[in-house]
């Protein structure tokens, strides 16, 4: 049986918790170091990226977390989750931020990229190798750029950004920008469990 | 039954009583690829404050303040709660100017409050760009009678409520998003934790007749409260408020944080308690640590640690309060 950690430490925690439930994968929520023994993979939801940040780094999750990624756990991050992995942030309004991160993925990623809530949208996604999906973009960041392992796999055609990315893939992690959990899309967490097996 | 679908059920629910169904027609002949500010747009955005704490803020630095300590929204007030109880007057939206210059310095969501049944100050708030309307009992009512139609609004919406029928009705006008009442600017939590079991004393009656399949006492439990019948049935049948929970009134320490987490809330709204306390900064981060973590009482300890009694704010017992300076009562 495979057992999927998502990390719950602030978000849309049960979001995920129930797609996992319908996929009948068995799953624990992640809120401390301890939670992370006997985790096949983890997903690490929606949710404030500058809240989940410090919530990691409070609670000793920071390091651990990291090392096991780039050891190779299964890892679906989705937008907070994105930001986390990310290596470079930085805000559309703001600019730099000193948010803590995981920054284990080579993507460099720009939060509230297209504007406020009332600019948040859903819309189709065509992702490479796992299909077209209709999804939640809510004041969701983009991938401006990948390099070194890092892959772009998927975009968004918005009508005042242009095509902009929402997905790349690095090895074992996935980072998407929108919410495949708010429209009860299902094919990532698949894909997951799939990566776990394999 | 998952919170997802009842989100999706909403969304069918609105263009049921609000027929919006020619505007969107429209929008797809004009071919938009994305649909914007729908429900489920903004009840997944209020999904995303599960677990988290929003904070009373008046001014920039609060702001980043509150940012910092890992709060995952600011509440922009004119006055924090215990101010405007004690300034009396009437209490108005917040000034714009400050709205905009927190707006361009924090990365996390926005949210302001305007009078209840004041259409306008809603409608100023939504053209600022403010991610969260708090339709709040804080202010001075304007029309008690009937609030706002949030249906018509872009930006979502969070209401008060002081019972599960109080809260359904918010829902059916277009809230995405309940906290209950609690007596604001107090610094006691009493009342707070009042509203949030006579919720869930409701929702579990429900959820009850639900299981035994005994309709027809949804039917007369939504009749006599005065709720719409369909939402008393999706109640039921989720077996919880079919959108997110807050906390709010009264909240002062992590241990009051974390006590509402165990009752069932979805996250805190700290008015007062912050900012109207000696420590501040150290009791952003504790208040956000115990929310987090409310089911590790190691780690409520902690975060309990990180604050001083002495500091917290002196607060008000609501039996000293005469009926007319009740905030709660306001817009029913």
């Amino acid at each position: 049986m495979v057992t999927v950690g998502v990390l719950a430490l602030q978000g849309d925690v049960l979001e995920h918790l129930e797609i996992l439930r319908e996929l009948g994968a068995s799953s624990k929520l992640v809120k401390r170091p301890q939670d992370l023994q006997g985790i096949d993979g983890i997903i690490i939801p929606g949710g404030e990226s500058t809240t989940i940040g410090e919530l990691v780094k409070a609670s000793g999750l920071l390091e651990p977390l990291r090392e096991m990624i780039e050891k190779g756990l299964p890892t679906l991050g989705t937008c907070a989750g994105a930001i986390l992995l990310a290596k470079r942030v930085r805000d559309r309004v703001v600019g730099e931020t000193s948010q803590p991160l995981l920054g284990v993925m080579d993507i460099g990623v720009l939060r509230n990229a297209f504007g406020r809530q009332r600019e948040s949208f859903v819309a189709e996604v065509e992702l490479e190798g796992i299909g077209r999906m209709r999804v939640a973009f809510i004041r969701a960041p983009i991938i401006e750029e990948a390099w070194g392992r890092s892959r772009m796999i998927g975009y968004v055609d918005h009508p005042q950004l242009g095509k902009a990315g929402a997905a790349a893939v690095q090895d074992n992690a996935i980072a998407v920008t929108f919410h495949p959990e708010i429209t009860g899309e299902r094919r990532l967490h698949e894909h997951l469990l799939e990566r776990i097996k394999r | 039954m998952k919170l997802v679908d009842a989100y999706a059920y909403l969304e069918r629910l609105r263009d049921l009583i609000y027929a919006l169904l020619e505007e969107r027609d429209k929008r797809k002949e004009g071919g938009l690829r994305v649909e914007e500010a729908t429900p489920l747009v903004k009840y997944g955005f209020i999904s995303m404050f599960k677990g988290g704490v929003i904070m009373d803020v008046t001014n920039e630095k609060q702001a980043q303040i509150a940012e910092d300590a890992g709060a995952v929204g600011v509440m922009i007030l004119d006055k924090l709660p215990y101010d405007v109880r004690m300034a009396g007057g009437v209490a108005r939206t917040a000034d714009a100017n400050v709205i905009l210059s927190i707006a361009s310095s924090v990365t996390i969501p926005i949210s302001a409050k305007c009078r209840i049944g004041h259409a306008g100050e809603a409608r100023l708030l939504e053209e600022l760009g403010v991610d969260l309307i708090d339709e709040s009992e804080v202010l001075t009512p304007v029309d008690e009678r009937s609030h706002i139609n949030k249906w018509e609004f872009k930006t979502p919406f969070v209401n008060g409520a002081r019972s599960l029928p109080e809260a359904l009705r918010r829902i059916y006008e277009g809230a995405s998003m309940i906290r209950t009442k609690g007596e604001p600017g107090t610094g006691n939590v009493a009342e707070a934790v009042k509203h949030m079991k006579l919720v869930n004393r409701d929702i579990a009656t429900l959820r009850g007749y639900y299981l035994a399949k005994d309709y027809e006492a949804i039917w007369v439990y939504a009749k006599e409260n005065k709720v719409p019948y369909e939402l008393a049935l999706l109640t039921a049948r989720l077996g919880r408020l079919p959108v997110v929970n807050f906390a709010a009134g009264g909240i002062a320490t992590p241990a009051d944080a974390a006590l509402m987490m165990w009752l069932g809330s979805d996250g805190i709204f700290v008015g007062s308690g912050i900012f109207k306390s000696q420590d501040p900064e150290g009791r952003a981060r504790a208040i956000v640590l115990a929310t987090a973590h409310y089911d590790d009482p190691e780690t409520v300890v902690e975060a309990q640690r990180m604050i001083s009694e002495k500091a917290s704010m002196m607060g008000i017992d609501i039996r000293t309060l005469k009926p007319e300076q009740l905030m709660q009562v306001r817009g029913e």
